[in-house]
């Protein structure tokens, strides 16, 4: 049973009039089932296979670009707006509103962009898996997984409603857990992935907690509804929005790294580089930024009422700014870009936060392009030289000339300089806050800017220049990995004219109107004009930081130590123990998890029986309890004796842990003798 | 309702004899130092428990638990016990002494707790209709009409802990005994 | 004929199943524990029948429920019991620990 709805919208080039979409809209959600096809078949016929089933997820991501890159060219020339739903099963009334569990797709500007995205980055990175990838262990297992990850995502960005990003999210949580510690032989590795599962898991009761209360404020779950609701004002959702807006970004932070919840995305490195390229370009820490979009028109209706933004935006710029300086320290390259990540999605949770959806959607759809080249480079170079660490590598760009010469034009886009893609993302965030009055803020941004721009002149220089250090002698590697690097720096250096200010491409339009195709209009900011005062601030930190980072940085020295304690001497310790934040949750985990478990145990044991022991023994006893009515001194004394009971049978548990069997029945006879006494008394 | 008004029923006489040993023989299944002789403990107490059950006019299920449980469940015990070679005669590590003080004020309190609740409960009230006993046909009714589902569940149940039961207990044949099976 | 000397007797049969449960350490013995506490419930459930006298006998039908599934339950504890027995060459409860965190 197919359901089709289509919605107007009054913003965007064509004049709020857009079209269905097609054969293509309507066969949208091939994209997000192909990669599971693949992976099945993977797993089926993988090892029979040339290429160890790559043929399979690079035909289906192959399938997917050509449906996307369609879907974009729609979009650009006449604007889609489609939701496609079906009804999987009808979960009854609550609080007399029907809720339905749906599955489908989304076809609006943000879900295409992502579409595409995922595709095009998806595409080349699982090319370049192919050469890097050769000889390894398990590969057809590790291209399985990939497509698992790919797919996952797509489920997450095609998603018309909050459950079926739930499944999408948890999905990409456990392709990103499977990939992380897809060298498990080694312990490390194992707890990386370990750390980001619970780390994401922790941050996902936030998603889930805020999607039940946003799903049941308006009886719908699905992202049409939920915008028109706040585009209308509904009172319902206004009463909930402070709490539900808050607890949506909490779970996003966790996906999108944000500070405190970053100290996964680093020890994610532990996987294969074109994992770490995929992860944190198209997916996986996107997805925080893209549910922000995707329930941006809550937060434009109720958060500034709510008081919520600026708590947001604060830990977008904290991100963006702290994590940027952790690059400096970092000797593994890849940790280098890690961090930059991080930071880099500090900016685009500051735009999104402080109301810039369509600052922040770019600043993602800029970072995909330079983010996987950067990373992909990096593998090239990990490739050549076995070995992560800076101080191992120097010298490469006579070997390596085409991963050179990527990697720079990938760098000069993060670094933002005109007229590099990452510029022109940059500023517009610079423009977006600078126009909702954060000020202060921007500033830090720009400061960030030249902190990125240090960071990467550092990570070229010692990759690329000076004399090599490492073993053996680097060569080039094979036409199967440097080609997507080429066709990956192509966007780097020209996505950013899709959307300069005030410049249209004739009857395209630009970046702004493509996301405009969407529910309901939003009413956010997007600068008609470049800035130049403002550009000349963002340029010139980030040319300041690559001269200051060329000087100290340029003069070859033999170790990391020498070079480093060159740096600010104040900051390195910190830096170096990563804010301590890592050790603080550690600590913290280690502090509750004991205590914690035992509380649970007790609570599945305790309770649970004293409530059969109730039934068995007290039936009549309950039932005159409850008629005599439960006055607010019965409920009272109800909780006060349980948690008594749960305090002392809690602290007296610890040394009962024996494994003996009938002391913990002698425990739960007390527990469940003392509960009922309680109940007595009261009554 | 004054003690010696409850004594002048012949049938609470009957009631104390029963009750007595039903308790005695009770307290010993749970104290007697041989593993037999608690089983057959458990046999007089649940005869004593089917009396009971025919003073409160249930003879259906009086009869099914002489015969479920005395025919069939302390069979079951009395090969468990066997199998397992508990030594047939006064055992010495058959209780865990540090735990009788505890256990022994756990229970009590228990004893207390239900008898105080009971006693709460119904004070002086009376059984109903003493002497005409349930008619094993609305029995039989109320067990295959209204809780027919609970019944068929509890006959799937049944199977399943047969089947359970023998797949537990089974033991696993070593490969050369497998081989030799297979032989013959 | 009060309920409640049909109660007491209950009470006193759970209590002393509930006693011997914590006490014993042969697996079979506590077993034979845990019929008796099943049978202070069917004392219960048949005594609380007569006094009620619900038209459909409800309390003697749990208590014939009670019964069928406490015959399933000796059977599938014995099968445990003669497992671990084979393996451990034990019948005490408290030499089976491999649950010890």
């Amino acid at each position: 049973m197919t359901d089709l709805l289509v919605f107007a919208a009054e913003e965007g080039a064509h004049g709020g009039s857009f079209s269905e979409g097609g054969f293509f809209a309507d066969t949208a959600g091939i994209m997000l089932i192909s990669p599971f096809v693949a992976f099945l078949l993977i797993i089926w016929l993988g090892k029979q296979l040339k290429n160890d089933g790559a043929e399979f997820a690079i035909g289906a991501m192959a399938v997917n670009l050509v449906w996307a890159s369609v879907l974009f060219f729609q979009n650009m020339t006449e604007g889609i707006v489609r939701e496609v739903h079906f009804e999987i099963a009808n979960i009854g009334l609550f609080e007399g509103r029907e809720l339905i569990f749906e599955l489908g797709w989304m076809v609006d500007g943000l879900s295409i962009m992502m579409y595409w995205v995922v595709s095009f980055v998806g595409l080349l990175v699982f090319i370049y898996a192919v050469g890097y990838m050769h000889g390894d262990r398990r590969v057809p297992w590790f291209f399985a997984a990939f497509s698992l990850f790919a797919g996952s995502m797509l489920i997450l960005v095609g998603a018309p409603n909050l459950i079926q990003l739930i499944i999408g999210w948890e999905g990409v949580g456990l392709a990103s857990y499977l990939l992380i510690g897809f060298y498990w032989e080694d312990i490390e590795n194992v707890k990386a992935g370990n750390k980001a599962f619970l780390t994401n898991k922790v941050a996902d009761v936030g998603l889930i907690l805020g999607a039940i209360l946003v799903g049941l404020a308006i009886g719908d779950f699905s992202f049409p509804a939920i915008s028109e609701a706040a585009a209308a004002g509904n009172e319902s959702l206004g009463a909930v929005a402070a709490a539900g807006g808050l607890l949506l970004f909490f779970g996003a932070m966790g996906k999108s790294a944000q500070f405190p919840f970053h100290i996964w995305l680093p020890d994610a490195m532990a996987g294969p580089t074109p994992v770490s390229a995929l992860m944190h370009a198209a997916t996986m820490v996107t997805a925080g930024i893209y549910l922000m979009a995707r329930t941006f028109p809550l937060y434009q209706a109720f958060a500034e009422e709510a008081g919520i933004r600026p708590i947001m935006v604060t830990i977008g710029v904290i991100t963006l700014f702290a994590m940027g300086l952790l690059a400096l320290v970092a000797d593994d390259i890849k940790k280098v870009l890690a961090y930059s990540t991080v930071s880099q999605l500090g900016y685009m949770m500051t735009a999104v936060a402080a109301g810039g959806y369509t600052a922040g959607l770019f600043h993602l759809f800029t970072h995909a392009f330079f983010k996987a080249l950067l990373f992909l480079g990096a593998g090239s170079v990990i490739h050549a030289v076995h070995s992560n660490n800076m101080s191992d590598m120097g010298g490469l760009r006579k070997d390596m000339p085409k991963t050179f010469w990527t990697f720079v034009i990938g760098s000069v886009s993060l670094a933002g300089i005109i007229p590099f893609a990452g510029f022109f993302s940059k500023d517009e965030i610079l423009a977006t806050l600078d126009h909702e009055g954060y000020v202060g803020f921007m500033w830090v941004a720009i400061a960030g800017a030249f902190v990125t721009a240090f960071y990467m002149t550092r990570a070229v220089a010692l990759t690329f220049f000076g004399t090599y250090k490492g073993h053996g002698h680097p060569h080039e590697s094979p036409a199967i990995m440097t080609t997507p690097l080429i066709i990956l720096a192509v966007p780097s250096v020209l996505a950013g004219f899709l959307n300069v200010p005030g410049l249209k491409l004739g009857s395209f339009g630009n970046f702004t109107d493509w996301l405009g195709a969407r529910v309901v209009p939003m009413g956010d900011y997007h600068p008609e004009s470049l800035d130049w005062a403002l550009a000349a601030y963002g340029l010139t930190a980030g040319v300041g930081g690559i001269v200051i980072g060329w000087l100290l940085f340029a003069p070859d020295r033999d170790t990391q130590g020498e070079r480093d304690r060159v740096e600010i001497p104040v900051l390195y310790p910190l830096l170096r123990r990563k804010y301590y934040v890592d050790d603080a949750a550690l600590g913290l985990v280690g502090f509750t998890s004991g205590p914690l478990a035992r509380a649970t145990d007790w609570f599945n044991t305790y309770v649970l029986d004293n409530i059969v022991n109730g039934v068995g023994g007290a039936v009549r006893l309950a039932g005159r309890f409850v008629y005599n009515g439960l006055d607010q001194r019965g409920i009272d004394g109800i909780f006060n004796g349980l948690s008594a009971v749960a305090d002392s049978a809690g602290s007296s548990l610890r040394k009962l842990q024996t494994g003996r069997v009938q002391q913990y029945a002698t425990s739960v006879v007390i527990a469940a003798l003392v509960l009922v006494i309680v109940v007595v008394i009261i009554q | 309702m004054t003690f010696a008004d409850w004594l002048s029923d012949p049938v609470n006489w009957v009631y104390l004899a029963i009750g007595a040993a039903v308790v005695a023989s009770a307290f010993r299944v749970v104290t007697s130092q041989n593993v037999v002789h608690a089983a057959l403990f458990l046999v007089a107490t649940l005869a004593g428990t089917a009396a009971l059950f025919l003073m409160m006019s249930a003879e259906f299920v009086a009869w099914t638990l002489v015969l479920v449980y005395i025919g069939a469940v302390i069979v079951l015990f009395l090969f468990g016990i066997m199998i397992t070679r508990a030594p047939l005669n006064v055992e010495p590590g058959l209780d865990n002494p540090k735990a009788r003080p505890l256990a022994a004020v756990v229970s009590l309190g228990l004893f207390v707790l239900l008898a105080y609740t009971s006693l709460q409960a119904f004070g002086s009230d009376q059984l109903t209709d003493v002497g005409t006993p349930t008619d094993t046909v609305t029995l039989a009714e109320s067990l295959i009409v209204r809780f027919v589902l609970p019944f068929e569940i509890v006959g799937f149940v049944l199977l399943a802990a047969l089947v359970g039961g023998i797949t537990i207990a089974r033991r696993d044949l070593t490969p050369v005994e497998e081989e030799e099976r297979g032989a013959v | 004929m009060l309920v409640n000397q049909f109660l007491i007797v209950a009470a006193l049969l759970f209590a002393m199943g509930t006693y011997g449960l914590l006490v014993r350490r042969n697996t079979v013995m506590i077993l034979l524990s845990v019929e008796l506490m099943l049978n202070a419930v069917n004392i219960n459930l048949v005594a609380f029948e007569a006094y009620l006298r619900t038209s459909e006998a409800i309390g003697q039908v749990f208590s014939l429920f009670v019964i069928t599934i406490a015959a399933a339950e000796v059977g599938i504890g014995l099968a445990i019991v003669l497992m671990i027995f084979r393996n451990r060459q034990s019948a005490n409860v408290d030499e089976y620990n491999l649950m010890k965190f």
